[in-house]
C-alpha cells in the first residue's frame, strides 16, 4: 500500500534518500514525500533542491503564455469553471480571433505558447486543433496543447504540424475520488486518460506534461507519489520523450466548492522538493494561479519555467482592444514586470528554448507494435 | 607563455585560446559577455534553439557581437542526424557561419550523444563543407572514424553534462589523444580549473566549459580561473611530466646479486 509506505518512513529513510540525491528511485521518493520530512527535513531538501536546480538549468527561468481558443466542454466536473452545466458564455475562437490573440502575446515577447480548449470532440476536435498549430506555427518558436485526449492516429496528425509538447493532467489517480469529481462526459473515463501518456509517447510528441490537481483527494502524498511512478514509467518506456511536472491546486475560495484537502504552502515546498530530488532533469512548471509572492519565493527551489501575465478566457487577450491589429503590441506589462522580477532576482529570463524549425523536421515516432489496438476509447467506466 | 607562439589549429584557423565556452545556464547576457572577456576564450557555442536570428533582438547574440570570439552554433535538441542537418543548415544561413558544434543527444535526461547518428551527420555536413566538431561519446574508434569522415575536431566528454564530476573518462581521453589527427576538445563534465588543467596536461588541444561557469557565485572571476588553468595545463603537457609511478624504486633490488662480481 502506497500510502503506508510513504506514511512510515523514518528519519533514517529521509537522510538517506537525502544523501543519495535522487539515485535512490522510486523508494527514496517516498521517503521524501512522507510527512517524516515535511516535518524535519524541509530546509535539507530545500538546499538539495535548490542545488540540483541550479547544476541543471542554471539561472535561467523559462516563460511561456496560455491562449485559451475554446472553454466548450461536454463533461461535467465540480471543479472547473468551464463545466457543461455552468451558464457561462461559450466562445470558440476562430482563426482571425486566435490570430488577433496570437498578435497580443507577441507582443509581449512571447515564443512559447500552450493552446487550451475544453473537452469538446466536436466543437474543438482534432482537425479545429489541427487548423489552429497550422495558423499559429508561423509566428512562435514553440507550441503546446493542453486539451482533450486524443487517439495516437491523432496526435500523429498533430506532430510534424508545430506541436511540441502535449500537457494531460491525470487530475487524481485515485480511481474513486476521480470519479467523484468527474460527473458526466467522456472525461469519465479513467483509463482513457490514463493512457493518453503512452499514446503520446507512441506517437513521437516531444514533451509530456503530467500532473494532478492537488486538492480532489484528500492524501495529495499519494497522488503525488503515483504521478511519480507513471513518471518513471513513460521516462523508461519513451526514452526519447522529455517530460515535465506541473502542480496546480484548487485553493479554498468563495462560491466554489471546497477542496477535499487543501495543499498548504510548505506541503507545496515539499511537493516541489520531492519532484527535484526523484528527478533532477524534470521540467516543473508553475502558473498563475498562484500569487507573486509564493511564486518568487519557489523560484530558487526548483522551478524552471513559469506563465506568466495569463488570460484564461478565450479571446480574453485582445477583449478590449477591438481595434487591436493583428500584430500591435497591447499595453498589458504584467509579463515584462515578470522578467524584470526574474532578473532583479538573477534569473535570465528565457523567452525562446526552441526553433520551430525542429519540429518541423520531426517525425513521428515508430508506431505502436500493436497498430490498432488502443485506437477505441475504453467503454466508460463507473 | 601565452597562445601566441603555441596556437591551437582547427579547421585551418589558429586561435590562442585553448578554453571553448557553452552560452546556457548564465543569469544574463551581459554576465555571459563579461565570462567571455575575462576568460579570453575565443570559441563560443549557442545552441540554435536559443537563437532568435528574425526578431529584433537576442539575448545571447547581441551581448557577443562586441566579443572578439568565434560563435559556434549548435544543434541542441535535435534527436537524429536527418534533424541535424537540417538545423545545421538553419544555422549556416541564420549566421552566416559553416563552423558546427554537432550534438545529437535523442536522450533528454542525461543528454548522451549517439553515435550512429552522430556519425552519419557528420559525414553529410563535411561534404557540404561545414567545419564539423561533433560532440561524442570517450569512444576510441568513435573519434577515429568521425575523423575519417570529415570532423575537424573530435569532442569527447570528460563526464555526463552539467555533471561537473571531471574527467571520468580519462582512461579512453588518452588512447583518443594518443590516436587523433585533429584537435581533441573535452566537452563536458569539467566542473573546476584543476579538471581543465588535468585535460590539457593529458594532452587535450582544447575544453569546453559551460555549468561551471554559468551558475559559479562569481562567474566572471572563475572565467579568469580557467583560462589560467587552462594554460598552465597546456604549459606543462609542453614541458613533459614526470612518469607516474604506483611503486618506490628498491634500493637494494632482490635481483641485484646477478650483478655482483664473484
Amino acid at each position: 500500500m502506497a500510502s503506508a509506505r510513504i506514511e512510515n518512513s523514518t528519519p533514517t529513510e529521509v537522510e538517506r534518500a537525502l544523501a543519495r540525491e535522487g539515485k535512490g528511485g522510486v523508494a527514496d521518493f517516498a521517503a521524501l514525500l512522507s510527512p517524516c520530512a515535511g516535518e524535519n527535513f524541509l530546509e535539507p531538501m530545500a538546499r538539495l533542491a535548490r542545488s540540483l536546480t541550479r547544476r541543471r538549468f542554471g539561472n535561467t527561468i523559462r516563460l511561456f503564455a496560455p491562449l485559451y481558443l475554446s472553454n466548450e466542454c461536454t463533461n461535467v466536473c465540480d471543479y472547473c469553471g468551464f463545466s457543461l452545466g455552468n451558464a457561462i458564455p461559450r466562445k470558440t475562437l476562430t482563426v482571425p480571433e486566435m490570430l488577433r490573440e496570437a498578435g497580443v502575446l507577441k507582443g509581449h515577447g512571447f515564443e512559447h505558447v500552450l493552446l487550451v480548449t475544453g473537452e469538446s470532440g466536436r466543437k474543438v476536435g482534432v482537425d479545429y486543433i489541427l487548423d489552429a498549430l497550422r495558423a499559429l506555427r508561423r509566428y512562435f518558436a514553440n507550441l503546446s496543447i493542453e486539451v482533450q485526449p486524443l487517439r495516437t492516429t491523432e496526435y500523429e496528425r498533430l506532430v510534424g504540424e508545430g506541436l511540441h509538447a502535449v500537457m494531460l493532467y491525470q487530475e487524481t489517480y485515485e480511481r474513486e475520488s476521480y470519479a467523484a469529481h468527474h460527473l458526466k462526459g467522456k472525461k469519465r473515463n479513467f483509463e482513457w486518460r490514463l493512457e493518453a501518456p503512452d499514446r503520446l509517447g507512441r506517437a513521437g510528441v516531444n514533451k509530456i506534461g503530467l500532473g494532478c490537481l492537488y486538492g480532489l483527494t484528500k492524501d495529495w502524498r499519494t497522488d503525488a507519489w503515483f504521478a511519480g511512478l507513471h513518471l518513471d514509467y513513460l521516462e523508461k518506456k519513451y526514452w526519447r520523450t522529455l517530460y515535465s511536472m506541473s502542480f496546480p491546486r484548487i485553493r479554498p475560495h468563495e462560491g466554489e466548492s471546497m477542496p477535499l484537502a487543501d495543499l498548504s504552502d510548505r506541503d507545496l515546498v515539499q511537493l516541489l522538493c520531492a519532484y527535484r530530488i526523484f528527478k533532477e532533469e524534470l521540467e516543473l512548471s508553475l502558473s498563475t494561479r498562484e500569487s507573486q509572492n509564493l511564486r518568487e519565493n519557489l523560484l530558487p527551489i526548483g522551478v524552471t519555467t513559469m506563465s506568466a501575465g495569463s488570460k484564461t478566457n478565450p479571446g480574453g487577450y485582445g477583449a478590449e482592444e477591438d481595434s487591436l491589429e493583428q500584430f500591435s503590441i497591447s499595453d498589458e506589462r504584467a509579463p515584462e514586470e515578470i522578467a524584470f522580477m526574474l532578473r532583479e532576482k538573477g534569473y535570465d529570463p528565457v523567452w525562446k528554448d526552441w526553433d520551430r524549425s525542429y519540429d518541423e523536421c520531426r517525425l513521428p515516432n515508430e508506431t505502436s507494435a500493436f497498430p490498432g489496438s488502443e485506437e477505441q476509447p475504453l467503454s466508460l467506466a463507473g | 607563455m601565452s597562445g601566441m607562439d603555441d596556437p591551437l589549429l582547427v579547421g585551418g584557423e589558429s586561435f590562442h585560446s585553448r578554453l571553448f565556452v557553452g552560452t546556457g545556464k548564465f543569469s544574463s547576457g551581459d554576465t555571459l559577455a563579461e565570462v567571455v572577456r575575462s576568460s579570453g576564450s575565443e570559441m563560443v557555442t549557442v545552441a540554435m534553439k536559443r537563437v532568435n536570428p528574425e526578431g529584433e533582438s537576442d539575448s545571447i547574440l547581441d551581448h557577443l557581437k562586441d566579443a572578439d570570439t568565434r560563435i559556434l552554433p549548435n544543434t541542441s535538441g535535435v534527436r537524429d542526424a536527418r534533424e541535424a542537418v537540417f538545423v545545421a543548415r538553419m544555422a549556416r544561413e541564420a549566421l552566416s557561419t559553416n563552423w558546427l558544434k554537432l550534438e545529437i543527444h535523442p536522450d533528454p535526461k542525461y543528454l548522451m550523444p549517439d553515435p550512429v547518428e552522430t556519425l552519419e551527420a557528420t559525414r553529410e555536413l563535411a561534404s557540404e563543407g561545414f567545419v564539423v566538431l561533433p560532440y561524442c561519446h570517450a569512444d576510441p574508434v568513435l573519434c577515429r572514424k568521425l575523423e575519417e569522415a570529415g570532423a575537424a575536431a573530435v569532442m569527447p566528454l570528460g563526464a555526463p553534462i552539467g555533471s561537473n564530476k571531471g574527467l571520468e573518462s580519462r582512461e579512453f581521453l588518452r588512447i583518443i589523444i594518443e590516436q587523433a589527427g585533429v584537435p581533441v576538445v573535452v566537452d563536458a563534465g569539467i566542473g573546476c580549473p584543476s579538471q581543465a588543467a588535468e585535460a590539457l596536461e593529458m594532452g587535450a588541444d582544447a575544453v569546453l566549459v559551460n555549468t561551471a561557469l554559468a551558475v559559479s557565485p562569481d562567474p566572471v572571476a572563475m572565467g579568469e580561473a580557467f583560462a589560467l588553468a587552462v594554460q598552465a595545463g597546456r604549459r606543462a603537457f609542453r614541458a613533459g611530466l614526470g612518469e607516474v609511478t604506483d611503486s618506490a624504486r628498491a634500493t637494494s633490488p632482490l635481483t641485484g646479486f646477478l650483478d655482483q662480481a664473484g
